[in-house]
Order: structure tokens, then C-alpha cells, then sequence
């Protein structure tokens, strides 16, 4: 076990390395120069030169690589272009927002979707399932923002149930929080709910041929119990998988849902930030994300022995 | 795990999906209809989603025919008109006619969709062909390909758009970067398993050469995932381009896309609703087609999988 935990977290290494690269390559290549933007209108070429030396621009792509990898595990994620502050101050600025609604999105998602799969699984063949899968099918197909627009109209212009747009912090409240995330996290967890519902419903179906079903139904367990208890509980790894790879669809999801609910978070930051070639604030975010992601998905792989008692590494 | 539907289904584990149905001991005489429409019959899906996906095509071949005018005429007199027999989608804050700008779309969305599917599933192909065979080759560029599938895709997508112009042929390149390593994988999984059959074994024992091999027993093994990957990845990259689009960093404004007429309309949509609905509704039309296809081309192509998942 210890020994599969040390593999599995080390393993994460040449990801996080191939992404690093990939995110410092960004800003190698990216149009303009640093030296002349600091340096001003007015910088001589030799006035360029020295401000490029004392940022150590003119050196190796390996070496500044290699500095910019120790800047980041000092947590300096560089200066913005264009407010001058520390990228990592501007990440924590907008992070309730988007943190809020990843994780209502996706308590809300989960919840909604997993009973949907379960239901399709059991009544399979039946209207139920038909209806399910047809949601399904809708939910790939209609993109975030469409879906926003469509939830904002019909429930804040029309109906005027639910705030439009924006944001409450948490610290004022859990009732104007929850209503200003409730129609972005439907939105956003349309797409997830879908891949959720439909992995539920393929792993159920499999489970529900198994033996210990049957042997489950014939000792007299209800209809219920064997759904929840007996065939979920053997479900749950490739489910609790795709809820963790699913994770790349939220955080995608969010940078527009974000901008359709005019939300201050992180998405907001991206979408101003690629606007004005930001690319320092660019850099910070995607391997945020990125590092976000990867982290869960290591997670989930060593919480399988929690689900599945006979997983041993 | 791709794509708003950045995700799809053929990310699924294969796992999941392998249960069939118990067979009657005595099967149902089966109603064979012959031709085409019989074919249709067996597989709405192929024929609902073929048919509009058909028609999206013929719309943005023949856009200029369809009682449209300019896209791009400026017409500030007659500004956010509501739909009117005139203007049958209304007119966008700068007076363009929105049923134009709407039908001319169809051609971004569509150009994209279809040069990311190619170019994706010819790179991806290659990559996993190269990854399933050439062992050293292997750990390598699966390493890479990891690193880049942890960068959501379409975070990678605007990521790379930051670095260029806004063009339609640079989009098509940043959503192809971000499909190439799942097509790779996939490519990879099914080499993988297509190296241990048996006639592939004989064929090694007969001293038949390794490109040989390649082309004639390991390629049209290929055909029938990709087939249904490449379809996908369509429906992903028309989703993702319009989601660039909308937030700035896709197709140039200049150009009417899906993506841009709802930018646009972004601003007045609490008044003019009808300037987002229409290029919305087309736009999820047309993924809805592309994915029913995709659903009906995996079916039918890959009858273990069929109506499970």
C-alpha cells in the first residue's frame, strides 16, 4: 500500500513536468518582449539590453526554466503586465468565487446525476431510461453558455425567482450566496451531470447481471437496498473516476459560465487576462488548474481501496 | 474526458460497458427491410443526425442563395430590430441582418468541426501508432501526451490562442493540439490490444514486415474507432469554437461564427433576447446531429457497444 502511494505520487512528477514545460513555453514564445515593455517608450537599445541582463532574459531556455520552476515552489507566480501586481494575489482575489462554484456545481451535479443513472440502470429499456439518455445526449450537445442564457432568462427575467448575474461572498450570507451560484451551477453541470448519469447507468447495468445481486434479491433485500447498497457500492470506481476526470469539463465550463453570469473568479481573470496578452496572469492560472487537476485525479486513485475493498495495491 | 462536450463518451472505460443483454433462447424472426431506407430504419440515429448535419452543409454551401444579404452590411438606422417578416432573426445592435450573419455562420462552425476531426484523427493516428509499436518510443510520448491531458482542453485551447492572432485556421490548430493526445491514447489502446491477436502473431511468424503489418492488419482495425472518435471530436471542436469565439479569443469578428453573433448579443441580451437565441439554437442543433451521428456510427460499427452506454 505505502509503496503504491509513493509510485502513484511520483508518478505525478513527469505530468506535472511535461505541463510546467508546456505553461513556461507559453511565455518563451509569446510575442513581445518583457525588456521593452518595462523599459518604456523612451529606453535606448542599450538601456533594453541592461534591463533584459538584470531580469536574466538573455539567458538559456533550460536555465530560465529552471528558475522560474524554483520561483514557483517559492510560490511567486510573477507580475501581471498589467496591474503590477503579484499574479499569485490576483489568483487569490478571485478564487472564492470559482471554488464556490466548483463545488456546488459539483455536490449539485453528483447528487442530481448518480439517482438518474441509478433509475436508468433499473427501469432500463423504459421511457425512464429513454428519458435519461435523451438528457444525456442534450446535455453533450448544448453548450455552457447556451444553457446559461436559456436558465437566466426563463428563471431571473422572466420568472424572477433568482438573481441574474453576480456574485455574494460567502461571509454575507449562505442564502444570497446560494441563490446567485444555484443557475451557474446548473449550467455549468449540465455537460457533467450527462457524462455522470450515463457511466452510472453503463457500470449499474454490468453490476446488476452479477451473482451477488441475485443472491442479494433472494435473501429477501428490498428493491431499494440492492440499488444503493449492493450495486452502487460495487459501482462506485468507475464512477468516482469519471467524476474525477470530469473535473477538466468544469473547470473548462467555468471560465464562460463565469462570463455569462458576470462572476468575479478565476475564469473572469483568464478571459481578461487573454484580452489584454496578459501572459504572466495566463501562465498562473492554467497551472493552477492544471495542478488543481491532477491533484484530484491522484486522490481519487488512492481513495479507490475506500470504494472497493478488493482493490490492494 | 473531454469536451464541454469537451467530453465524450469514448473516454468512458471500456469496462463499463462490456455486460450484453441475455439472449431469448428462441430469437424473433428479424423484419428485414432492404436499401436505404431500411438502413435508416435500423439506425435513427445514423438517419436523423446524417439528415441535419446534411442540411447545416447544404446551408452553408448554399448560404448566398438563401435569401440572405450581406452579413457584414452596417445599418445603424435600423438597429435591434425584433424578428419581422423583413428581418426574419431581427438585426444586431450595429444593424446587421441576424438570419444572415446566423446562415453564413453555419460555415465557420462547420469548417472547424471538420478540419479539427481530420487533422486530430491523421496526428492522433500517427502518434498512437508510433507509441503502440515503437517500444522506447512509448513511455516517453505517453508522458507528454499525459502532461498535456491534464491542461483541460479548452484552457489549453485559449492558452494557445493567447500566443496568435485571432484567424480561423490558428483556432483550428489550438482545438487540434487539445484533441491530439485523447486520439493518441485511444489509437495506443486499441494497437496495443490488436498486437496480441493471433493473426497478428502469425503474421510475425510468417517474416512479414512491420510496416506490412501496420497496413494491413493494424490500420483497418483502426478505422471503426475513429470513425466514431473523429465524430466526436467534431461535435467538441464546433463546441469549443464557439465558446473561443464568445469570449474573445477565437474566430475575428469580422467574421459572422455562432460563437461571435452571441458576443455580440452578449451585451443587450436582458432586451434582445433573440440575438444569442438564434445562433444558440443552431449551434446546439447542429452539435445534437454530430453527437446522434456519432451515437449511430458507434452502434453500428461496434455492435458490443451498441444501446449500452
Amino acid at each position: 500500500m505505502f509503496a503504491y502511494v509513493v509510485r502513484r505520487i511520483l508518478a505525478t512528477i513527469p505530468v506535472m513536468a511535461v505541463v510546467a514545460l508546456f505553461v513556461f513555453s507559453l511565455l518563451y514564445v509569446a510575442p513581445g518582449d518583457p525588456a521593452a515593455v518595462i523599459a518604456g517608450d523612451q529606453a535606448t537599445p542599450d538601456d533594453v539590453e541592461r534591463i533584459r541582463q538584470s531580469l536574466g532574459l538573455d539567458r538559456p531556455y533550460l536555465v530560465r526554466f529552471g528558475a522560474w520552476v524554483f520561483d514557483i515552489m517559492r510560490g511567486d507566480l510573477g507580475v501581471s503586465i498589467f496591474t503590477n501586481l503579484p499574479v499569485v494575489t490576483m489568483i487569490q482575489q478571485r478564487i472564492e468565487p470559482t471554488l464556490s462554484l466548483m463545488v456546488v456545481t459539483l455536490i449539485l451535479a453528483v447528487s442530481i446525476a448518480v439517482p438518474m443513472g441509478v433509475v436508468a440502470a433499473w427501469k432500463v429499456g423504459t421511457w425512464m431510461d429513454r428519458a435519461v439518455m435523451g438528457f444525456a445526449v442534450l446535455g453533450f450537445s448544448v453548450p455552457v453558455f447556451v444553457v446559461g442564457y436559456l436558465l437566466a432568462y426563463v428563471f431571473a427575467l422572466e420568472l424572477d425567482w433568482l438573481p441574474v448575474q453576480g456574485y455574494t461572498p460567502f461571509s454575507q450570507g449562505f442564502v444570497p450566496w446560494f441563490e446567485n451560484l444555484i443557475l451557474p451551477a446548473i449550467a455549468l453541470g449540465s455537460v457533467y451531470i450527462a457524462l455522470i448519469a450515463r457511466i452510472t447507468r453503463a457500470t449499474m447495468l454490468e453490476v446488476l447481471q452479477q451473482d451477488y445481486i441475485r443472491t442479494a434479491r433472494a435473501k429477501g433485500a428490498g428493491q431499494p437496498s440492492i440499488l444503493f447498497l449492493h450495486a452502487l457500492k460495487n459501482a462506485a470506481v468507475p464512477i468516482v473516476t469519471v467524476i474525477g476526470i470530469g473535473i477538466a469539463l468544469l473547470i473548462g465550463g467555468a471560465v464562460v459560465t463565469e462570463s455569462v453570469f458576470a462572476i468575479p473568479g478565476l475564469g473572469r481573470l483568464t478571459v481578461d487576462a487573454i484580452l489584454r496578452r496578459d501572459y504572466p496572469v495566463i501562465q498562473g492560472v492554467v497551472l493552477l488548474f492544471s495542478f488543481v487537476y491532477v491533484l484530484v485525479n491522484l486522490v481519487i486513485d488512492l481513495l479507490y481501496t475506500l470504494f472497493d475493498p478488493r482493490i490492494r495495491y | 474526458m473531454s469536451s464541454a462536450s469537451v467530453l465524450n463518451p469514448a473516454d468512458v472505460p471500456q469496462s463499463a460497458i462490456k455486460a450484453a443483454a441475455p439472449m431469448p433462447d428462441i430469437m424473433p424472426p428479424v423484419k428485414a427491410r432492404k436499401g436505404l431506407w431500411g438502413y435508416m430504419y435500423r439506425n435513427p440515429s445514423i438517419a436523423i443526425g446524417g439528415t441535419i448535419v446534411l442540411l447545416m452543409v447544404l446551408m452553408a454551401i448554399f448560404a448566398p442563395l438563401l435569401w440572405t444579404v450581406d452579413p457584414t452590411a452596417l445599418a445603424p438606422a435600423r438597429r435591434t430590430r425584433e424578428p419581422s417578416a423583413l428581418y426574419w432573426f431581427g438585426t444586431d445592435m450595429l444593424g446587421r441582418d441576424v438570419y444572415s450573419r446566423v446562415v453564413y455562420g453555419a460555415r465557420v462552425s462547420l469548417i472547424v468541426g471538420f478540419a479539427v476531426a481530420v487533422l486530430a484523427s491523421a496526428i492522433g493516428l500517427t502518434i498512437g501508432l508510433v507509441s503502440g509499436f515503437v517500444r522506447w518510443a512509448d513511455s516517453i510520448v505517453m508522458r507528454v501526451m499525459d502532461g498535456m491531458m491534464s491542461i483541460p482542453p479548452i484552457l489549453l485551447a485559449i492558452a494557445l490562442m493567447a500566443l496568435t492572432r485571432g484567424s480561423v485556421g490558428n483556432v483550428i490548430i489550438a482545438i487540434t493540439i487539445a484533441e491530439v493526445p485523447r486520439v493518441s491514447r485511444l489509437v495506443r489502446g486499441v494497437v496495443l490490444s490488436l498486437r496480441e491477436q493471433p493473426y497478428v502473431d502469425a503474421a510475425v511468424s510468417c517474416g512479414t514486415r512491420t510496416p506490412v503489418i501496420i497496413w494491413r492488419h493494424i490500420l483497418p482495425n483502426t478505422v471503426a474507432p475513429m470513425t466514431v472518435q473523429a465524430t466526436y471530436i467534431c461535435a467538441s471542436a464546433m463546441i469549443v469554437e464557439s465558446i473561443l469565439s464568445f469570449i474573445g479569443a477565437g474566430t475575428p469578428p469580422i467574421i459572422p461564427s455562432w460563437g461571435n453573433i452571441m458576443a455580440e448579443g452578449r451585451a443587450l441580451w436582458q432586451v434582445k433576447p433573440y440575438i444569442v437565441f438564434f445562433p444558440a439554437l443552431f449551434l446546439s442543433i447542429t452539435v445534437l446531429a454530430v453527437n446522434l451521428l456519432g451515437d449511430g456510427l458507434r452502434d453500428a460499427l461496434d455492435p458490443r457497444m451498441a444501446k449500452r452506454i
